[in-house]
């Protein structure tokens, strides 16, 4: 018999505000943590909005004293340490010492940190200029002799996407299995999936698990920007993340970090832990169709929903809401519909389906793990977060979005579905905690 | 716990800078052919560190069906030597992919149904390719003052740049492209931990067959250091040699007592493992056995090694056990031995502590001296030179470690190859930058 994996701790850090409870009514109230974007100065850019974190000090979550270890880290691991460090005092574990630290592992979906962009950029434009001023191609002897003399060791090296599970292993003295993967958009997810494995199987008693990271820097907006995948409705920017609405235009590009505490059963029971949900399935698969679009049929959504309902052993008819990847981009809510259509059939109109993207934004590979946190909290007070923005309705997209307002309802089984470029596909159960 | 499934090796694709494809490599290895020179690709010359490990020539057409060629336009470098990589592995497995198969290179049709096919790849940070972004970026310099302006890149610079451009840089892309090309629809991982990656891949995979979510698993890891931004990153961080750019040769001296530093390259390597009855019932060539894996965390920090070498130690008694072996039945070492002092010393401590005296009596391979520290797919070689000295009952001499450093508990081979007679390999990889920390453990097969 393969161990239960129960949810003991919770925390985040998102675009509407850093406490669990907080946040979650602003979710239910339809709020939008989507503005001008004031981290750089993106007045001129495509897309000039997103949805930031605001007024956030790590020092206030784990206190100026440890602060000092950390002082060097970037944006996405600042994230990832104070969520965590909700989700351990959540958890019940800030100072316990029954736990022995080679059963506590760590896998997060994290990102890699913010580019040092001035220094990068300082040293581009030497290594483009001769000595008289005039723009040439790389030289990449010009380039080196700027880049070695401006270049931080330090913030260079906490751009790496292992450095915020680092740093976490560090500040909770977990010495157990440490792994961070990167599958873009949906790597929170699929890190909770493994995490759940790893605990199922007996490699860790407690995982610190879910994910962090920040695109909204310049590179990273332009990147999604050339790729015309965000939204343009610069002049409204509260309306622009609407997915499955018939005007939608793209994503909107959020930030944050959410963690969880992952704890086999019996670990949780023994010391007498809150126990929140519990991680009953996990699918993963690739489209393995083209690098630029989604399989046309959805091919790899659907497999990877039925591959995480036979894991968790439940069928269609037990399913009462599915929390959708849902970016707000025309293919993903287009086939992500057709992905349920096909797997829900004549039930598809009956479960309703919402995007909290609608309101937060997109965490990109924390995206996955803010929504399995939503996705415990629909169960435990009996309501679904509504998809805000929802205007006019898509012929491409006909199931119930819970449009605009959020709605009471008996939660007890429930999918969280993550999508990220390339063809990962990866979709988790969650289920009411029951003896 | 549930009845696990037996995982084999059934064969290995590699991309060194001394050969590509598992043969190639092997006989370069035993001929200690050198794969470290002064760096071509771009000019070194205002970097202190001017040598490294880069690929021998070679052709992505040679790699790819003739209808993906376009594709390679949108790869990093990494990914290619991923791509390269995952067509050596199933060539050298007689697995019929769908690229095998468009290639003409299968014989016979498929024996891999795409469903229970997956990909667990380790990926670095993929550096920007700085000619292309620093001639876009160049374009919003302010002509007044020369600086660079948000104004003028975000109003024209950035169109300068391909739509498709974030999509080079994204991790994922090794398993997407290998996924796509190969037509792996079974779970698909990026692990993205440095030079503990590949290690962490292939642990991860031999779960996935074990508990049965995928029959089939291409895995490893792949990383280009060849590019200046990714030269200059260790070389920040003090790890590269600057005292032996004249003798690339001699440069990367793994465990050394007079280690200088490592020296950075290219390459990668993906091994296709499958479930004991998979690969019977193909009838395929069965190289070794996977039994064992674990993991560890180092908390002494992020930036250097636990003096102690208690997370190395930790991870491989958590192999062990995993194996259900003690040390005793260690029969060849492969530790990572990045010829960096610092690393080294502490890797050698946790060798020493978890397999003891064992360690005077078996043999050790380390690899770098030959062929530099590739990050992300630098473990990856290790596990296919663990797999190939079992299934081969030989162990390769290693370049460069004929002084070791005092405490070094590893008898390495120097000059001829010398007979393995090793049941059980254990190779170990930790992350140079992070906490990361994993060991594997091969058995020999039998049946």
């Amino acid at each position: 018999m393969e161990r239960r994996t129960v949810i003991t701790g919770m925390g985040w850090i998102t675009p509407l505000g850093h406490d669990i409870d907080a946040v979650w009514k602003r979710l239910l109230a339809g709020e939008s943590g989507v503005a001008a974007t004031t981290l750089f100065d993106a007045a001129t850019y495509p897309t000039t909005f997103s949805a930031q974190v605001k007024d956030f000090d790590p020092q206030r979550f784990i206190g100026a004293e440890a602060w000092k270890r950390h002082a060097d880290a970037n944006r996405n691991t600042q994230f990832a340490l104070a969520a965590a460090e909700l989700a351990w005092r959540d958890a019940g574990l800030a100072g316990i010492a029954a736990v022995d630290p080679t059963r506590v592992g760590i896998y997060l979906g994290g990102g890699e940190g913010a580019i040092d962009f001035d220094n990068f950029v300082d040293a581009a434009l030497a290594g483009c200029r001769d000595d008289a001023g005039i723009t040439i191609p790389l030289d990449a002897a010009r380039w080196a002799r700027r880049a070695m003399a401006i270049l931080n060791a330090i913030r260079e090296q906490e751009q790496e996407p292992n450095l915020p599970a680092s740093h976490l292993a560090v500040r909770f003295d977990a010495r157990g299995p440490n792994f961070n993967t990167l599958t873009a958009c949906a790597a929170s997810t699929q890190a909770i999936g493994e995490a759940t494995q790893m605990i199922r199987r007996g490699d860790a008693d407690v995982i610190i698990s879910g994910g962090t990271h920040s695109m909204i820097h310049p590179l990273g907006v332009t990147g999604f920007n050339r790729l015309t995948a965000l939204s343009t409705r610069n002049e409204c920017p509260a309306k622009a993340s609407r997915p499955f609405d018939r005007n939608r235009d793209g994503f909107v590009l959020g930030e944050g970090s959410g963690i969880i505490i992952l704890e086999s059963l019996d670990h949780a029971r023994n010391r007498g832990a809150d126990i929140k949900a519990e991680i009953i399935g996990y699918g993963s698969t690739a489209d393995a169709f083209r690098i630029t679009d989604i399989h046309d049929r959805g091919r790899g959504a659907i497999a990877a929903m039925r591959l995480a309902m036979e894991n968790a052993g439940v069928g269609i008819d037990e399913i009462d809401y599915i929390s959708a990847h849902g970016t707000g981009t025309a293919e993903n809510d287009t086939i992500e519909t057709l992905a349920i259509r096909s797997l829900f059939g004549d039930r598809a109109p009956r479960v309703p389906v919402s995007s909290i993207k609608s309101m937060m934004g997109h965490l990109i590979a924390a995206a996955g793990v803010v929504e399995v946190i939503t996705c415990v909290l629909a169960i435990r007070d009996g309501v679904l977060p509504p998809t805000i923005n929802y205007e006019t309705p898509d012929p491409n997209c006909n199931l119930d979005y819970v449009p605009n307002h959020a709605r009471k309802a008996d939660v007890n089984v429930v999918l969280s579905n993550s999508f990220g470029f390339g063809g990962q596909n990866d979709t988790l159960v969650v289920r009411r905690f029951e003896r | 716990m549930s009845r696990q499934r037996r995982v084999v090796v059934t064969g290995i694709g590699l991309a060194t800078p001394i050969g590509i494809g598992a043969e190639a490599y092997w006989e370069a290895l035993l001929q200690k052919k050198r794969g470290i020179r002064a760096i071509e690709s771009f000019d070194p010359s205002q970097m202190a560190a001017r040598i490294g490990g880069a690929l021998p020539p070679h052709n992505m057409a040679d790699y790819i069906p003739k209808t993906y060629r376009k594709n390679n336009k949108v790869m990093s470098d990494d990914t290619r030597i991923a791509v390269v990589c995952a067509h050596q592995a199933a060539l050298n497995a007689g697995l019929n992919t769908a690229c095998l198969i468009a290639r003409g290179e299968a014989k016979g049709g498929s024996n891999v149904d795409p469903t229970g096919f997956g990909a667990n790849i380790g990926a670095g940070l993929i550096c920007a390719d700085l000619p292309e972004l620093a001639g876009a970026l160049s374009t919003a310099a302010d002509p007044a003052t020369g600086r660079f302006s948000h104004a003028r890149w975000g109003r024209e610079g950035m169109t300068n740049l391909t739509p498709l451009w974030l999509l080079k840089f994204l991790p994922n892309m090794l398993a997407c492209h290998v996924t796509i090309v190969h037509d792996a629809q079974a779970p698909s991982n990026t692990i993205t931990c440095g030079e503990a990656s590949s290690h962490l891949a292939i642990g991860e995979a031999f779960r996935t067959i074990a508990r049965g979510a995928a029959d089939v698993v291409i895995c490893g890891g792949a990383e280009s250091k060849m590019n200046p931004m990714a030269l200059a990153r260790p070389l920040l961080f003090g790890w590269l040699n600057t005292a032996d750019n004249d003798r690339p040769h001699h440069a990367c001296r793994p465990f050394a007592s007079d280690g200088a530093g490592m020296v950075a390259s290219e390459g990668g390597g993906l091994a296709i493992l499958e479930s004991l009855d998979h690969a019977r019932r193909r009838g395929a060539r069965i190289y070794a056995e996977v039994v064992g894996f674990g993991a560890a965390a180092n908390t002494h920090d992020w930036r250097s090694p636990d003096p102690s070498g208690s997370p190395v130690r930790l991870a491989i008694e958590a192999a062990l056990k995993d194996a259900g072996v003690g040390p005793a039945a260690l029969g060849l070492a492969v530790p990572f031995g990045c010829a960096v002092p610092a690393f080294d010393a502490s890797e050698s401590l946790g060798w020493r502590d978890a397999c003891g005296s064992r360690l005077e009596q078996v043999r050790a391979v380390a690899t770098k001296g030959l062929i530099g520290v590739n990050g992300a797919g630098s473990g990856a070689i290790d596990f296919a030179t663990a797999v190939l000295a079992l299934y081969r009952n030989t162990v390769p001499p290693s370049a460069n470690t004929h002084r070791t450093h005092d405490g070094c508990p590893f008898r390495f081979v120097q000059g001829d190859p010398v007979d393995a007679n090793a049941e059980y390999a254990v190779t170990t990889a930790f992350a140079l930058s992070g906490s990361q920390t994993a060991a594997l453990v091969v058995r020999k097969f039998e049946e």
